[in-house]
């Protein structure tokens, strides 16, 4: 984008040389710096670093494409972003306490996180007692959920599930709807954990089911959904989980658009057209410190984002265009030293996010290195929202750092980047090739490795861990005041788990066990038949009584297990 | 090592350390870096992957005959490193040396201490800090193994659930 050359300004060549000369020399302007993407950062942009004449095809108004100023023609103004906040602890009455109190400060989406046990297909009396309810809330019946979700307005408002294959959350959520009353037409939401390429390549967080078992679930999922609930969003493309295991934010994007190509790939396999689909499709990123670098990659992804879905796979519906994101902050980024920085950091990474053009947006907890957040600081990260939308007026302008020379050269360079990664994907079959050839993990493995190596090397300061640490027990002067203690974290009341068993056991004892084991069958049964969809069953299962630990069994044994590539 | 009163570390054969993750989280970014930067540093490191059971641990710690075994726990998988200390014991390896490193509460601590676990790492820990603590616990290890005349020889503390951290840096 960059023209050769002086823009045409009178006396403009003349004014940049005396600035050439009088930093020439100074070694803070010519010392070489790189963002964490690898792209040079210089001292100074200039008219030079953009091309004005591109504006309409390289960023558009908001609402058009390539829809690098925003996916919405009003953005923050007409549609402020959703606050909302990842909550998963304890029991459902545990959780519907938090959400009732955070409901009260202003939040407005629900955001259901499942406790370990649940994400990895079992119930919590199959698994160890003492990690129950310890990261995440404990969900194994339809009747949990209704408990979590008692006096909320869930029906009002649009929810996030962090719901992964066989996405037994979202069934029970469409279980307790149907006891309400609620028809499911009515509904909207996101399954927020669907894409298993994310989870598969990065988190390991999923149910033992191989990649073949995972695709076929989730593509019945969206299938299952478009019929039966046509507001909901059925894929979250998850970027997040490749920048926090240590992917740079280029290659996360990337890695991203590169798992949306292939899930959209294999829905068009299925016979689904693109336009059928796209519209629904959101992404999930993660919102680092590095503040230039992150409204860069978010401009950039939606530009790649919306040439992918016309060029490589014939969308033409505008809706299909919109990189819709939600963005969540960078638990990487915080320290448990010195925690109450954390604060700091959050609103920097929860303003980058904004700028970038996010629809939804979690802020972490200042306690999140220290282990799942307390009330009070779940309060906080509620609270910067709430100061950088109505205090710092964030939400005043639409893509307000467009057409400053910086950032439109680093979206430019970053957009770069992302390509890279995407054609490096493409180039291997797409992104379930390059996981199981252990691309994607070695390329992950080598940029976290670089990271840790810049911390190390005092190349990349990190307050209160490699520089500016407080001297425990110095008694000098101002540092000798303690650090300032945030509380340490909640784990659940023993009793409550107890409880909690004793319910999950009643709920057994009064199971119409004929009714389960015929639901079952016929989910198991649905697998050696490719006609039929799978997700229709595991709803019937669960409108039917059926466990999400019972869901499990059936899907794991009927769609064959699976372990993710473990390397280093 | 020989500084601070341990014989040097089997020269022929350097310390071996079991990386892995117990429990149901899947977050291996920590457990990853960790058992690069001690194979990088010459040690012979297994490296299981997450979602490992206690009884799986347990039995590559034997037949793998490891020095260490490092537990990484980012979402309170810690909370049951006690009983992998009294499957450890059961299987005769008392000598192993156990850390755990990750997101462990300030809180939390104590109980890993007293269940026998030798070291607790926070978020921060240098690669230089690392090593030389897993190097340090491996020769505790054998010593610990070779027999109570020969930690008395090098002055080292008895093995077993009550001995304190081995190591403080």
């Amino acid at each position: 984008m960059s023209a050769a050359g002086g823009p045409g300004i009178p006396g403009y060549d003349e004014a940049r040389a005396r600035w050439e000369q009088d930093v020439a020399g100074d070694p803070g302007v010519a010392a070489e710096r790189r963002n964490l993407s690898g792209v040079p950062v210089k001292a100074l942009y200039g008219p030079e670093d953009v091309d004005p004449a591109a504006y309409l095809e390289q960023l558009g108004f908001p609402g058009q494409a390539p829809y690098t100023r925003g996916v919405h023609a009003t953005m923050h103004r007409g549609r402020p972003w959703n606050p909302r906040l990842v909550v998963g602890l304890g029991t459902p009455a545990d959780y519907n306490a938090r959400m009732r109190e955070l409901y009260r400060l202003g939040l407005t989406g629900l955001f259901v996180s499942p406790c370990n046990s649940h994400l990895r297909g079992y119930d919590a009396d199959e698994v160890d007692r003492e990690l129950l309810g310890v990261c995440g809330t404990l969900i194994d019946t339809s009747e949990d959920m209704e408990r979590s979700l008692e006096g909320l307005p869930f029906d009002q408002e649009s929810v996030s599930i962090g719901d992964t294959a066989p996405y037994t959350l979202t069934a029970m959520y469409l279980k307790v709807a149907a006891d309400r009353g609620i028809p499911w037409h009515t509904l909207a939401g996101t399954t927020n954990q669907s894409d298993y390429l994310s989870h598969y390549a990065a988190l390991h967080m999923f149910f033992r089911v191989a990649l073949p078992g995972q695709k076929r679930l989730l593509v019945d999922h969206v299938e299952w959904m478009r019929r039966n609930v046509p507001r909901w969003n059925p894929l979250s493309v998850i970027g997040q989980h490749y920048q926090q295991a240590g992917a740079t934010p280029a290659e996360a994007m990337g890695l991203a658009l590169s798992a949306a190509l292939q899930h959209s790939r294999d829905l068009m396999e299925r016979g689904m057209a693109p336009d059928d689909f796209l519209p629904r499709l959101s992404f999930f990123f993660d919102a680092s410190i590095n503040f230039f670098e992150e409204v860069a990659k978010f401009r950039a992804g939606r530009r790649i984002w919306s040439r992918l879905v016309a060029d490589r796979l014939g969308a033409s519906d505008p809706r299909s265009q919109r990189m819709r994101f939600h963005a969540q902050t960078s638990g990487a980024d915080l320290t448990r030293q010195q925690p109450l920085n954390n604060i700091a950091r959050v609103a920097v990474q929860a303003m980058a996010g904004i700028f970038g053009g996010l629809q939804s947006l979690h802020t972490d907890s200042l306690d999140e290195a220290i282990g799942s957040p307390t009330v009070d600081a779940a309060r906080v990260a509620v609270a910067t929202q709430h100061i950088l939308r109505h205090e710092a007026h964030l939400d005043d302008v639409i893509d307000p750092l467009a057409g400053s020379y910086y950032v439109e050269a680093l979206t430019d360079a970053m957009e770069e980047r992302i390509m890279a990664v995407v054609d490096a994907i493409e180039a291997e079959g797409g992104m379930a090739a390059a996981l199981e050839a252990g691309t994607v993990q070695q390329m992950i493995g080598a940029s976290s490795l670089a990271a840790q190596e810049r911390i190390e090397s005092g190349e990349q300061i990190v307050v209160g861990v490699n520089g500016f640490t407080v001297p425990e027990g110095d008694e000098e002067g101002a540092s000798a005041r303690p650090v300032l203690q945030v509380p340490a974290p909640e784990r659940p009341d023993p009793a409550k788990i107890d409880a909690y068993l004793e319910r999950l056991s009643a709920f057994r004892a009064r199971q119409d066990r004929a009714r389960v084991t015929a639901a079952l069958d016929a989910l198991a049964r649905s697998f050696d038949d490719p006609g039929e969809n799978t997700y229709g069953r595991v709803v019937d299962a669960i409108m039917n009584g059926a466990t999400h630990g019972e869901v499990c069994r059936t899907v794991r044994e009927a769609a064959g297990a699976g372990e993710p590539l473990v390397m280093l | 090592m020989s500084e601070q009163g341990h014989p040097p570390t089997d020269e022929v054969r350097p310390p071996r350390v079991l990386v892995t993750k117990i429990g149901l989280d899947g977050h291996d970014r920590g457990s990853r870096l960790v058992a690069r930067f001690l194979r990088d540093a010459g040690m012979e490191v297994i490296y299981t992957g997450p979602w490992q059971s206690i009884g799986a641990v347990s039995a590559a710690a034997a037949q793998e005959d490891v020095d260490v075994v490092g537990i990484s726990s980012l979402a309170g998988d810690h909370l049951i490193v006690p009983k992998l200390m009294d499957a450890l014991r059961q299987a005769g390896l008392g000598h192993v040396r156990v850390v755990v490193g990750g997101i462990i509460p300030e809180g939390e601590v104590a109980a890993l201490l007293a269940a026998g676990v030798s070291k607790v790492v926070h978020p921060g820990a240098t690669r230089a800090e690392i090593v030389e603590l897993v190097s340090s616990l491996a020769a505790d290890a054998r010593l610990a193994d070779a027999g109570p005349a020969a930690m008395a020889a090098a002055g080292a503390s008895p093995a077993g659930a009550a001995a304190a951290p081995a190591v403080q840096p």
